[in-house]
Formats: C-alpha cells, sequence, structure tokens
C-alpha cells in the first residue's frame, strides 16, 4: 500500500502548490492527459520543461550580459519559455514572462534584468516542487510495475 | 368654282334685268296704248260731237276712273290746238285766257303751283292751252303746252308721225319728280297710216299728253319684284348717247357686274336703256366662302387637335422616361440601401464577436459577484444585439436579393427536434405543452434549406412562446397533398384533430392541451398549393402549421403583421421584446421558398400560421446528410402504449415512439389503465408490452390509492422473479419538471422514467437507454469523456507542429488521449516535408509563432504544394495511385495560437488554414474544431466511394 501513500503525497504537493498560486488548471488538463496508457506523461512534460526553461534562462542570461542586448533575440526567448510554462501551468513564471515581454519591447535592459531574475526566481521555487513531484511519480509508477508484474 | 359662280351670277343678274325691263316696257305700253285711247275718245267725243260731250268734269272724272289703266301715268291732260286767229274768241268761250309756262327751261321750284299768277302767253302763230285735265294735273289747264320748250317739241313731232312721242326726261310741274310726257296728236278725222306729215299737221286739233312720273313708277313697279334688294336698276334715256340722261335709280357707282337691257317706249326718237347690277360689289360665292372657309377650319382643327396630340404624346412618353429613370434611381437606391444593410450590418458582427468573446473571457476571471452581474448583462445585450443584427442582415440579404438558398438533403424530423430542443426550457418554465408532429407522409429527407426552415419555425415557435402563458404550442407538418385530401373528405384524423370537438368528459376541446384554438382550416384554404395540385413530380409540399393558445393578434394589427418592425402594437415589444422583423423575415424566406404564408388569429384564444414551402424529395442514402440516429436499432421490434386522455398528444408521442422503431397503440380513456397494466404485464398475457407512456395529466386524474397498491405490487413480483428480463417499463410525460410527486414516484421506484415534455427523439431515445439499460456499456467505456470526441479522434493520424518541446508534449497528449496516433514535428519545414502528397496524417495541429518558418508560411507553402498536386491528378498528369488513391489533397490544418484576436483569424483563412484553436488546449474546443473537420473528411471520403 506504500503506492498509496505516495499518491497521497502526491496529491498534498500538488493540492498546496494549487494553493499556492504555483499552478493553474492547465495542470488538472496535463493531470487528465495522464491515464494507464501513458503513466509517465506529467513526468515527462515536468522533466521536458525544466529542460527548456533552464537551457532558456541560461540563453537570456547570456543575452542580458552583453552589452548590445539584441531585444527580438530575447523577446523570442521569452515568448518560448511563456508558451512552455503557460501548457504546464506555471502562472507565476507565464506571468512573469508577460512582464518580461513588455520590458522587452521598451528595450528597458534595468526592466528586463529586474523580470530575468523574477522568473528565475519563480522557476527554481517550482523546479524544487517539480522535481519532488516527478520523484514521487516515478515511485508510483515503479510500485505500479511492481504490482502488474 | 369662282367662275362657275360667277357666271351663274351672271345668268341670274340677265334675267333680273331683262325681266324688269320687260315688264316696264309692257306697262309702259299698256300706259301708251291707253293714252293713245283716251286720245281717240276724246277724237271722237269731243271733237267728232256738236256740241261735244266732253268737258272738264266729264273728262276728269273719266280720266281718275280709268287711271289704273294707266298705272305709269301721273296724269292726262288734253290741249286743244288753238291758232292766233282763233285765239280771241278761244279765251271768250273758255273765259281765261291762255298762258305760258313760267320758265323755258322747266325746273321750276316751288311748293304751290299757281295758275292765276302766270303770265298770258305770248303771242304765237298757235297755242296749245290744256282744256281737260286729270285732278292730279289739274294745275295746268289753260297753260300753253308749246310755251314748253320740251312740250312744243313733243307735239310739233307727235301732230307730224301721228304716234306718241316722249320728252326727254325733266323735272315734272309741281311734284318735282324727273319724268317724261308723252304726247298724242288727236285729229279731226281718221287719218291712213301712211298719210303725210303735213295731212297729219292739218288734221291736228288737239293733243294728249300724259306724264309718266318715272321714278315712282319704277319704284312701284319694282316693288312689285323679289329680290328687289339685291339688284339695282338704273333707267336711263339714251337719245343723246354721249349723255345719258338718268331717269330713275342711284348713282351709277361701279360694282363690277352690269347688264344693260333696251327699253322700247313706242318712240323711234327715244332710246332708254335698263342698267342693272348687284348692290354688292362681287356678289360674294357664298357657298363656295363658307365651304372653303369651314374646310379650313376644320382642317385648322385637325391640325391644331393632331398638334396638341403630339404635343401631348411627346409629354406623356417624357414624362414616362423620367418615370422610369426614377423609378430606376428609385430601386437602385433601395438595392444600394439594402447591401449598405448588409454590409454594414456584417461589420457590426465583426467586431461584436470579438466584444462577446472578450466578455466570454472576461466572466471566466475572477470576478465578483457583482462584476459577474455587469458582465453577463453586457453579455446578454451584446447577444441581443447580435440576433437583431443578424435579423437585419438577414433582411437586407433577402431585399437587395443576395440571399441564395441551400438545396442540401436534410432530415426534416430532426431539424423540428431541434427547435424544440431551443424552446424546452422556456416551456418547461411556463408549463405550456410543446410538441411536434410530424405527417407519415412526408419523406424522411427531403432536400432545401435546412437552416432556413429552421430559421422559419424557430421564429413562428419563438412567436408563440412569447405570447403564450398557458395551453400549449403545437407544430405539425404534412404535405399539403394530404391536407388537400383531407379538405375533400373532411373525415380523417387531421379533421379530427383540428375540430373543436367537445370532450365528453371534461368540456374541454380535443387539442393539444384542452384548450379551444382557432380554426386553422380558414388559413389552408386560401393557400394555392392545398387548393391546385403542384406538377413537379419529385416535389414535397410541405405545410406547417405553429398553434398556439396565446394571447392572439387583436384583429386591427392583423393586417400589419408581415411588416418589417411592426408589432402589434407599441406596448408589445415593451411586454414581449423583439424588433417586429422575424415575420417579415420569414415570410420572405417563405416565398424564397415557393410557399405560402398566413395566419388566423382570435383575440384570446391563440394564433395559428401555416406556411408552405416546396422541396424535392431525397434519398436516404444522401451521403451528407448528417442523420440522426433515429435507426437505433436495440429499440427495433418493441412495443409500446400510449395512455392519454388527449387523442392528439397521444398521436404525438406514438409519432415519436415510431421514430425509434417501436410499434405504439394508443389508449384513450385512462380508467382502465392499472388493470390494463397489470394484465399485459403477466407474461400469460397474449399481448406482449415493453412499456406504457403515460401522459401526467392522465396519470394524476387516474391514480388513487388503489392503483398505488397496484403498482406496488408489481413492483414486488418484479423483485421476487428476476428471471423475468424484461419487465414493463412505465414512464410519465411531464409538461414541467417542477412536479414534486413525480420525482416521488420516481423515487419509489413506481416509474422507470420521466420525460419531460417537449419530446424530442434525442431526449426518448436517452431516456428509454436510461430505463432500458441498452446500450449503455458504450457509454460507461468512454468514462466522462464525450464519447464523440473519441470516435471522431480514434485512429486518426495527427501532426503536431511546434517549436516548443513542451507545448508539442501537451498537444501530443491531449490528442493521444483521444486515440489518435501523434506524430511531432518541431518546425515549419518539417511539417512541410511531412505533409508533402501522399502522407497518411489526416489532419495538422501547427503552431503560428515558430522562428524561421512560422504557421503561416508552412501552411501556405503546404496548401501550394497540394494544389500542384491536385492539377497534375485532375489533368492525368500523374497517376492518383501515386498519391494513395486520393483524388483530391487537402489536409485540414489547425493553427494553434495564444491570440485570440480577430487578425490572427483572419490571417489563418487567409493562408488557407481551416481553423484555430487556442493554446493551451480545452477539451470542448479541440472537439469542435475538430468535429467539424472529420466528419467532413468522412463525408467527403463517402461520396468519394
Amino acid at each position: 500500500m506504500a503506492a498509496a501513500t505516495l499518491k497521497d503525497q502526491l496529491s498534498g504537493l500538488v493540492n498546496s502548490m494549487f494553493a499556492e498560486g504555483l499552478l493553474d488548471d492547465q495542470f488538472t488538463q496535463l493531470q487528465m492527459l495522464q491515464d494507464a496508457n501513458n503513466p509517465g506523461f506529467i513526468a515527462e512534460v515536468i522533466t521536458l520543461f525544466c529542460e527548456d526553461a533552464e537551457r532558456l534562462l541560461k540563453e537570456l542570461t547570456t543575452l542580458l550580459d552583453q552589452v548590445a542586448v539584441d531585444y527580438h533575440k530575447v523577446d523570442a526567448y521569452v515568448h518560448q519559455l511563456k508558451g512552455s510554462s503557460s501548457s504546464v501551468g506555471a502562472q507565476h513564471i507565464k506571468h512573469g514572462c508577460i512582464r518580461f515581454r513588455q520590458f522587452c519591447e521598451e528595450n528597458s535592459k534595468e526592466g528586463c534584468v529586474h523580470a530575468l531574475n523574477l522568473v528565475k526566481h519563480e522557476y527554481y521555487r517550482l523546479k524544487t516542487k517539480f522535481e519532488t513531484m516527478v520523484q514521487l511519480e516515478q515511485r508510483i509508477q515503479a510500485y505500479e510495475g511492481q504490482q502488474q508484474q | 368654282m369662282s367662275a362657275n359662280t360667277m357666271s351663274r351670277n351672271k345668268e341670274n343678274l340677265v334675267n333680273m334685268c331683262d325681266e324688269r325691263a320687260r315688264m316696264l316696257q309692257d306697262q309702259f305700253n299698256v300706259s301708251m296704248n291707253h293714252v293713245h285711247a283716251l286720245a281717240i275718245l276724246v277724237s271722237t267725243f269731243h271733237h267728232g260731237k256738236r256740241p261735244s260731250a266732253i268737258d272738264q268734269k266729264t273728262f276728269a272724272e273719266y280720266t281718275a276712273r280709268t287711271a289704273f289703266e294707266r298705272p305709269l301715268t301721273s296724269g292726262v291732260a288734253y290741249a286743244l290746238r288753238v291758232v292766233h286767229s282763233e285765239r280771241e274768241l278761244f279765251e271768250k268761250q273758255h273765259g281765261w285766257t291762255i298762258k305760258k309756262m313760267e320758265t323755258e327751261d322747266q325746273s321750276p321750284v316751288r311748293n304751290e303751283y299757281m295758275t292765276e299768277r302766270l303770265d298770258p302767253s305770248p303771242i304765237q302763230d298757235e297755242y296749245a292751252p290744256v282744256i281737260f285735265s286729270q285732278e292730279t294735273v289739274a294745275h295746268i289747264v289753260s297753260i300753253d303746252m308749246m310755251s314748253g320748250k320740251e312740250d312744243r317739241e313733243n307735239i310739233l313731232r307727235a301732230r307730224a308721225t301721228g304716234k306718241g312721242v316722249l320728252t326727254s326726261p325733266f323735272k315734272l310741274l309741281k311734284s318735282n319728280h324727273l319724268g317724261v310726257v308723252l304726247t298724242f296728236a288727236v285729229y279731226n278725222r281718221d287719218l291712213p297710216s301712211d298719210a303725210t306729215p303735213d295731212e297729219r299737221i292739218k288734221a291736228t286739233v288737239g293733243y294728249l299728253g300724259a306724264s309718266f312720273d318715272v321714278p315712282s313708277l319704277v319704284e312701284k313697279l319694282l316693288h312689285q319684284l323679289a329680290s328687289k334688294q339685291t339688284i339695282v336698276v338704273n333707267v336711263y334715256d339714251t337719245t343723246n348717247s354721249s349723255y345719258p340722261m338718268r331717269m330713275y335709280g342711284p348713282n351709277a357707282t361701279d360694282t363690277g357686274l352690269l347688264h344693260v337691257s333696251h327699253l322700247d317706249f313706242g318712240d323711234p326718237l327715244r332710246k332708254h336703256e335698263m342698267h342693272c347690277r348687284f348692290k354688292q360689289k362681287l356678289p360674294p360665292p357664298w357657298s363656295a366662302v363658307t365651304t372653303s372657309t369651314g374646310v379650313l377650319v376644320i382642317v385648322l382643327l385637325l391640325g391644331h387637335i393632331f398638334y396638341a396630340a403630339i404635343n401631348r404624346i411627346e409629354k406623356v412618353e417624357d414624362d414616362y422616361h423620367e418615370m422610369r429613370e426614377l423609378k430606376g434611381r428609385a430601386e437602385a437606391a433601395d438595392i444600394a440601401k439594402s447591401q449598405f444593410l448588409a454590409t454594414v450590418s456584417h461589420e457590426i458582427r465583426t467586431p461584436m464577436n470579438g466584444v462577446l468573446g472578450m466578455l466570454q473571457m472576461l466572466m471566466d476571471t475572477d470576478l465578483d459577484a457583482t462584476q459577474q452581474d455587469y458582465a453577463m448583462t453586457a453579455q446578454d445585450s451584446g447577444k441581443a444585439l447580435i440576433a437583431l443584427i443578424n435579423e437585419v442582415l438577414d433582411q437586407a440579404k433577402i431585399e437587395s436579393g443576395r440571399l441564395e438558398l441551400e438545396a442540401v438533403p436534410f432530415d426534416v424530423r430532426a431539424v423540428l427536434d431541434s427547435v424544440l430542443s431551443l424552446f424546452s426550457d422556456k416551456s418547461l418554465e411556463k408549463g405550456i405543452e410543446l410538441a411536434v408532429y410530424v405527417s407519415d407522409g412526408v419523406p424522411e429527407v427531403i432536400v432545401g434549406d435546412p437552416g432556413r426552415f429552421r430559421q422559419i419555425i424557430t421564429n413562428l415557435v419563438g412567436n408563440s412562446i412569447k405570447f403564450t402563458e398557458k395551453g400549449h404550442i403545437f407544430v405539425s407538418l404534412h404535405l399539403a397533398e394530404e391536407v388537400k385530401s383531407t379538405c375533400n373528405d373532411g373525415s380523417q384524423a387531421l379533421r379530427r384533430n383540428t375540430a373543436p370537438v367537445e370532450n365528453g368528459a371534461g368540456g374541454t376541446h380535443n387539442t393539444l392541451s384542452g384548450f379551444h384554438v382557432v380554426d386553422r382550416w380558414r388559413i389552408w384554404e386560401n393557400f394555392k398549393m392545398v387548393n391546385s395540385s403542384s406538377d413537379a413530380v419529385d416535389a414535397v409540399n410541405l405545410l406547417v402549421t405553429v398553434e398556439d393558445t396565446g394571447v392572439g393578434i387583436p384583429s386591427e394589427a392583423q393586417s400589419r403583421v408581415f411588416m418589417p418592425f411592426m408589432q402589434a402594437d407599441s406596448s408589445t415589444s415593451r411586454t414581449y421584446g423583439g424588433t417586429g422583423i422575424g415575420l417579415s423575415i420569414s415570410k420572405c424566406l417563405v416565398h424564397l421558398m415557393g410557399g405560402e404564408i398566413g395566419f388566423v388569429s382570435e383575440s384570446g384564444v391563440g394564433s395559428a400560421f401555416t406556411f408552405t414551402a416546396v422541396f424535392r424529395e431525397g434519398y436516404r442514402n444522401s451521403a451528407d446528410l448528417k442523420r440522426h440516429p433515429s435507426n437505433n436499432p436495440e429499440f427495433r421490434g418493441m412495443s409500446a402504449l400510449v395512455v392519454d386522455g388527449r387523442s392528439v398528444r397521444a398521436e404525438v408521442t406514438k409519432y415519436h415512439l415510431q421514430r425509434l422503431g417501436i410499434k405504439a397503440d394508443i389508449m384513450i380513456s385512462p380508467a382502465s389503465l392499472f388493470s390494463f397494466i397489470s394484465n399485459a404485464w403477466r407474461p400469460s398475457s397474449p399481448e406482449h408490452i415493453d412499456m406504457v407512456l403515460v401522459d401526467e395529466e392522465t396519470w394524476n386524474s387516474s391514480s388513487d390509492p388503489e392503483s398505488s397498491q397496484l403498482l406496488r405490487e408489481l413492483r414486488r413480483h418484479e423483485k421476487t422473479h428476476p428471471a423475468e428480463k424484461r419487465r414493463l417499463k412505465i414512464f410519465i410525460l411531464a409538461t414541467s419538471r417542477r412536479h414534486a410527486e413525480i420525482d416521488e414516484l420516481q423515487l419509489a421506484g413506481h416509474v422507470d422514467g420521466v420525460m419531460l415534455k417537449p419530446l424530442r427523439l434525442s431526449m426518448m431515445s436517452a431516456c428509454l437507454h436510461k430505463a432500458l439499460g441498452v446500450g449503455s456499456k458504450r457509454e460507461q467505456s468512454s468514462g466522462q469523456r464525450p464519447p464523440a470526441l473519441r470516435s471522431i479522434l480514434n485512429g486518426r493520424h495527427i501532426l503536431v507542429v511546434d517549436d516548443n518541446a513542451v507545448n508539442r508534449k501537451v498537444a501530443a497528449g491531449a490528442l493521444k488521449k483521444f486515440g489518435a496516433k501523434v506524430t511531432c514535428a518541431d518546425s515549419g519545414k518539417a511539417a512541410v516535408e511531412m505533409l508533402r502528397p501522399p502522407h497518411n496524417f489526416d489532419a495538422c495541429f501547427m503552431d503560428v509563432q515558430m522562428p524561421e518558418m512560422d504557421g503561416f508560411e508552412a501552411t501556405t507553402l503546404v496548401r501550394s504544394i497540394e494544389s500542384r498536386v491536385n492539377e497534375e491528378i485532375r489533368f492525368g498528369e500523374t497517376k492518383k495511385e501515386m498519391y494513395g488513391n486520393v483524388a483530391h489533397w487537402h489536409v485540414p490544418i489547425l493553427a494553434m495560437t495564444a491570440d485570440v484576436i480577430q487578425a490572427t483569424h483572419v490571417e489563418c483563412a487567409r493562408c488557407g488554414m481551416d481553423d484555430y484553436v487556442s493554446k493551451p488546449f480545452e477539451e470542448e474546443q479541440l472537439y469542435s474544431a475538430v468535429a467539424r473537420f472529420f466528419e467532413y473528411d468522412k463525408m467527403m471520403a463517402e461520396r468519394d466511394l
């Protein structure tokens, strides 16, 4: 019955994340997409999201470190990040990205740096939770796999 | 003509002149002869007798009495020849002296001729004193005639010739008229006619003279003749031809035509002429003149008439052209107006959709109650505005002739069901019966414009719902031919349905709800389609009637019901809302469908609107018909009993059951309901019945403690005998969901289901499913998901294009969830390559914003490749087989976008995308977007087969 405990833990985690506003309805949609045919779906998506986000954040940091900032490029990366975050329901990051893009439009370096830091902060806050979540998911899957065998 | 007239005039003149001259001459001759006779008388009785038989008195008397014989003389006198030697004796004998005429020129002008004052005649050789005279010339007695120059010459000539001689005209004594004196000599013996002048002179004893007063005589003569006014007569003495003396008539004025007649007064020395001429210068040819004048006037008048007529015609023609032009302009303006309306309406609709969409999104955000209320109000208003704009757009389209009807096969019963669904909430809320009945004769599939057909019925039912508070709304659909035949024999169900027959039980009417309704036959009778047969072979002439028991239309407003924006009265819009354009549009649509619309309405009773429309008969196997799952095989062969106090309502229920393939019987009287149920239930019953459908009203009226008891027993029996799988199901048909008793019944297990009216196929089917447990497995397996989405997407091969790995994953996951086979591509370029025909993708979800090649560009490329391939296939350059046996390549491409703004949508459509879904995916939206294409796809595939 360890799987049940894990599941309780997982749902507790997810509920707390909803409560904190880290996640929005989109994540519920993702949960609904996960079923017996597609058991590791959420873990997959989260991993993908994290890889993607980290890559983008790294790129953005390099871009904004330069003296002449290519705002067009910055905007493209932020747009991607915004897309990914809205797909997983990471609404704080999404909102951060929206603000980020406004600064991009204004070509305000200071604003962009500020926004980047904010997004980074939100991302790392979320990342820890997501990592826990992925671990839980994997353990649940492992148990369920054992049970089926 | 003039010459003719002239000659005739001349002839006329000659005749008149000659006539006058002859008459004058004749009368003169008569007078002259008489004077001659007088001379002979004097000769005989004065000179032949001793003593003389004549004295002055005798002579005067005789001459006076014979004056009529001498009409032309004014008087006669006898003068005796007295030689100078005998003068004294003569003077003595008579007692007066011979006197001489006063003057030689014979022109004395005196008022009184006094003989006594005259001087005695001077001594002459002989004298000729007057001894006898007529009374009229008594003044000349004793005057010596020889003393006047004219008279002397006359006397001398007379005695020498022995004939009457005339003087030239001179002024007569006393009367002072122009006259002539005729003188005859009186001889003492009868001289032979060849006697010499000397012998005659010797034999002369006296002279008889007669004076002719020519003017008065001629005047008298002419008076006796007609047409004296027309001609002027002049009498001349022309003895001296160079100086003719005028004896009578006015001064000669030359008036043209002149005729001269010679007068013979018996004195060869004297010549007289009569000159006649017309009084007027040219006796105008009156007839010719009048004729020609008349002709001229007529010609002028005719000319004027023609001129006026031509003028008038020209003016009318001009006016006509002007009117034509104005009419054309007015029509053009009208069309322009309609087009303007259509355009503007369309332009308003587009942003309004944006407004509505945004409002919807706003309402989805976290709003407090007040904000929610405001947003909802705004959205309602917006929806109302859109509805109005749509109506105006329709009206404008119809008016500008831009509205075209589709011709697609559709199931008319399904259309009616969908209309009913639309109003089911309202009818349940008001507790009114809403029902539809389609006659068996109506084909299952007809070809026409389902959308417009639906619009008309929706409009009519919507109106009825609006104005009906109690009773029913009944939509019935028949073939016009059926109604016609019913019209003729008048004894069929239809007639029965409508005739307000008193129901024995409750004094109610045999209608759907028991309320009195208007007699709809009154409209039907006026319809051409009902009264005449249509010629087309496959034409389906439908007659749709929407009958309600609402407030009715006041008779004074009935005439303007079909006029746009006209409502019964201004209070209507306040009470019931609406613009009043719906009926006008409906009328136009009905006309477009080749039908008529009419209505009968009575205030307080209700209204019945009927329209006819011509459709074509469709065929069941029409590929693109979205058919209702009416042929649910699971219900086939079942039989049902419909228990209802009202036959019309029972017929409606039966109609729906028959659509499900269930055989239905009707039991009108509810009295034996429960005993019947218990009989039917027993397995031994000869008639097997699967279900009983009882109307709520009938149920209530017939349920009593006893029947409840019976039901309970039934149920208990069922429980104890579970082997009998197919138990009798009981359904209640309810008009309103408010009745708590019904719920109780259901909870108590007495009934198996409650069907809420209006009855619709889908609803009944669902209710039966639930109660009978037929086909429920399928539903369970699909869980909470809409089964349709699964069935649509199941096994479909879908390409997801997104540069964002996360998004890609999520989209793919969502689609996989519904059973789709998903392939991913991470760029536009890759997608284009994968979508190059032949490929086996059923659809493609394409992200709009991607680096390098965005979704729009990729789609444009895909479409261009597809069209090239299609061209090649069409022109046979490439074998269809090479492209997987697909004749027409068009993969549905749906944009995935986070923007829901209009510009993106327009861009989507422009580059060949079929639709769009907003990111992140939402199940419902995904379904509606995809369903359209796959149904279309399926349809296309079937068509190709």
